[in-house]
């Protein structure tokens, strides 16, 4: 490899160097100013800033994806990265007015370099195009949260929830990993671009095949929290911090959900033709697998959130049925369903973080997030519970906002694929889905407060990050243009 | 003579794999259940090693396996943590008796 080459590969790579580097400095200084800790979030979001300034000057200069060996940059995987960064500004802002993190605050330096090492990892598993790749960032993001979610080791429910996590996730990459063992035997290369030419060229042994398939769907299924690869997320959403909670259910999950198109749409389709059809490949057909796995997971996802009092766990439960709306847009097949993905993660994106601040600042005030907690909230502190409504609405995916918008593309794309029975069974999980976010709203309004129940005030900081995650969400609800055409433009020369 | 080739070790890996699946669903101490991980990710590194030594697809199959082991030992180190911890909180650490989380 010439010079020229090395430096173009190091241009290529400048946000993952970014937090990289960033990463160090919170360590530096964590050592250097081990008595004050307050410094420590301003160069987290220094950090944050930098790599979105690269981010975003390289999503303006590439116009074709740029492959380099085990990596592909493209305005895809920015878009994903934007997401991220988004996302750990907010959780950055959490953490600001967090108690849970607050008690144990003399470890902040672990908990921002962990922070930038899941960002690591998930920007490198949003840009990687090789399954060994791949597996090392999904490792480096898991082990990262492993410790993120058992990060307040005092209280007895995050350690319980780190084991549980820890547990089925290297269960889960074990089985990847032997898949892609499986699949490196098969076709002689982990590079998905090669092990694309491969299925298209020979047919190979299609056992085998699946079944290596399978197993690298497992791990996937697992980040994504899909059936039946979903055990282990409600009870380390309600067992991890909220802060770590809020960012599993969204940037983590966004990392999972381009890793699953990578992998799919580079490796697993033999065509796509010019309106933006793609076809599966003839020796594994992945399209009825991801129509059971997705109507399974939102089915087991919105029933069992139904009776659930712990309003932490009946978000991640809500979080399973929101991957299995999301899977549609994957199945589709067409170009339309991927953008439709893009959009919806964005809007779910604020939607979530919204709702996980509101059971945050209740859960700092009264040590529990039990739904008997809200009530009255909506007439002791109207602010939040209206903005609680608003993300509520939005999860369920009523007009008029931004979750409307988001599910109305996905049906847009289903219907057009002509799978009107798979829309017609998502829809009427949406139905079944009102029920246990209204149940939170009839708790906050019509439920009269009673002696016992505290009157939780939130700090003009909270108030204004409140309002950056909720008039975004009624904004877009009406206004929708720019984030359909920002998504359209990142998914433009996405593919082969 | 007998003739060491591909499918022995396929078969080797296979065993390896299949005892770390058994030793995952059956074990309920956490550890044994660890034990079972390791098996897993080490029958994948003889899966890598043996398809690029008989394939001929050069050296990086060897390469990933080297990558495996580092994986290997952070996942257990961090998983040993974590274990302790639960131990120091719960004094138990059988993954059924830790079951606060379930409603």
């Amino acid at each position: 490899m010439d010079m020229t080459n090395l430096s173009e590969l190091v241009g290529l790579l400048t946000p993952e160097i970014s937090v990289s580097l960033f990463l160090v400095a919170i360590v530096i200084f964590d050592l250097i100013f081990n008595k004050d800790k307050k410094i420590l979030p301003f160069i987290a979001l220094a950090g944050v800033a930098v790599t979105l300034f690269f981010v975003v000057s390289q999503y303006g200069e590439i116009a074709e994806p740029i492959k380099s060996g085990m990596i592909t940059v493209d305005k895809f995987g920015l878009y994903f990265k934007v997401l991220i960064l988004i996302s750990t500004v907010f959780v950055i802002f959490f953490t600001l007015s967090s108690d849970e993190i607050k008690a144990s605050a003399d470890r902040l330096g672990e908990y921002y370099t962990l922070m930038f090492g899941m960002m690591l990892g998930m920007f490198m598993l949003v840009t990687a195009t090789d399954l060994i790749l791949i597996y090392l960032s999904l490792e480096l993001l898991s082990l990262s949260s492993y410790v993120l979610a058992g990060f307040t080791k005092l209280r007895s429910r995050s350690s319980e929830a780190a084991l549980k996590y820890i547990l089925y996730g290297a269960v889960s990459s074990g089985l990847m990993l032997f898949g892609i063992s499986l699949i490196y035997g098969l076709t002689g290369s982990t590079n998905l671009y090669a092990i694309n030419d491969y299925l298209l060229s020979s047919n190979g042994n299609v056992v085998i095949l699946a079944l290596a398939s399978v197993m690298i769907f497992a791990g996937i299924g697992y980040k994504i929290s899909a059936a039946p690869f979903h055990f282990w997320t409600p009870d380390v959403y309600e067992g991890a911090p909220i802060t770590i909670t809020a960012y599993l259910s969204v940037a983590s999950k966004a990392a999972g959900f381009a890793m699953l198109v990578r992998i799919l749409y580079i490796g697993y389709v033999s065509v796509s033709d010019a309106t933006g059809h793609w076809t599966v490949i003839e020796a594994f057909d992945w399209q009825m697998l991801l129509i059971v796995i997705s109507i399974f997971t939102m089915t087991l996802g919105n029933f069992t959130a139904l009776w659930q009092d712990n309003l932490k766990r009946m978000l991640a439960y809500s979080s399973i049925a929101h991957a299995g709306y999301l899977l549609l847009g994957v199945l589709v097949l067409s170009n339309q369903g991927l953008i439709a993905v893009l959009i919806y993660f964005f809007f779910y994106m604020l939607m979530n973080l919204g709702a996980f601040y509101i059971v945050m600042l209740i859960a700092n005030k009264t040590g529990s997030e039990n739904i008997n907690e809200y009530d009255g909230l909506g007439y002791t502190s109207p602010f939040l519970g209206v903005a609680l409504t608003i993300c509520l609405i939005s999860l369920t995916g009523l007009p008029p906002t931004a979750g409307f918008i988001g599910k109305l593309y996905i049906f847009i794309a289903l219907v057009d694929a002509k799978m009107i029975a798979v829309a017609v069974i998502a829809l009427l999980n949406s139905v079944v889905s009102l029920y246990y976010y209204v149940r939170v709203l009839k708790h906050m309004f019509l439920t009269k407060a009673t002696e016992t129940t505290p009157v939780v005030k939130a700090s003009s900081f909270e108030k204004i990050v409140l309002l950056a995650l909720v008039i975004p969400i009624l904004v877009f609800g009406v206004y929708f243009e720019p984030i359909i055409n920002f998504a359209k433009n990142s998914l433009a020369g996405f593919g082969l | 003579m007998l003739q060491v080739g591909l499918q022995h070790f396929l078969i080797v890996s296979s065993i390896l794999f299949a005892l770390g699946i058994y030793g995952i669903v059956t074990r309920k101490n956490a550890i044994m259940v660890l034990m079972g991980i390791e098996l897993m990710l080490n029958s994948a590194n003889i899966n890598f090693v043996a398809f690029a030594r008989y394939g001929n697809f050069g050296l990086h199959g060897q390469i990933y396996a080297l990558f495996v082991i580092i994986l290997a030992a952070a996942e257990a180190a961090i998983a040993l943590a974590i274990v302790l911890n639960l131990y120091k909180t719960f004094a138990k650490i059988n993954v059924d008796e830790v079951n606060n989380l379930k409603e």
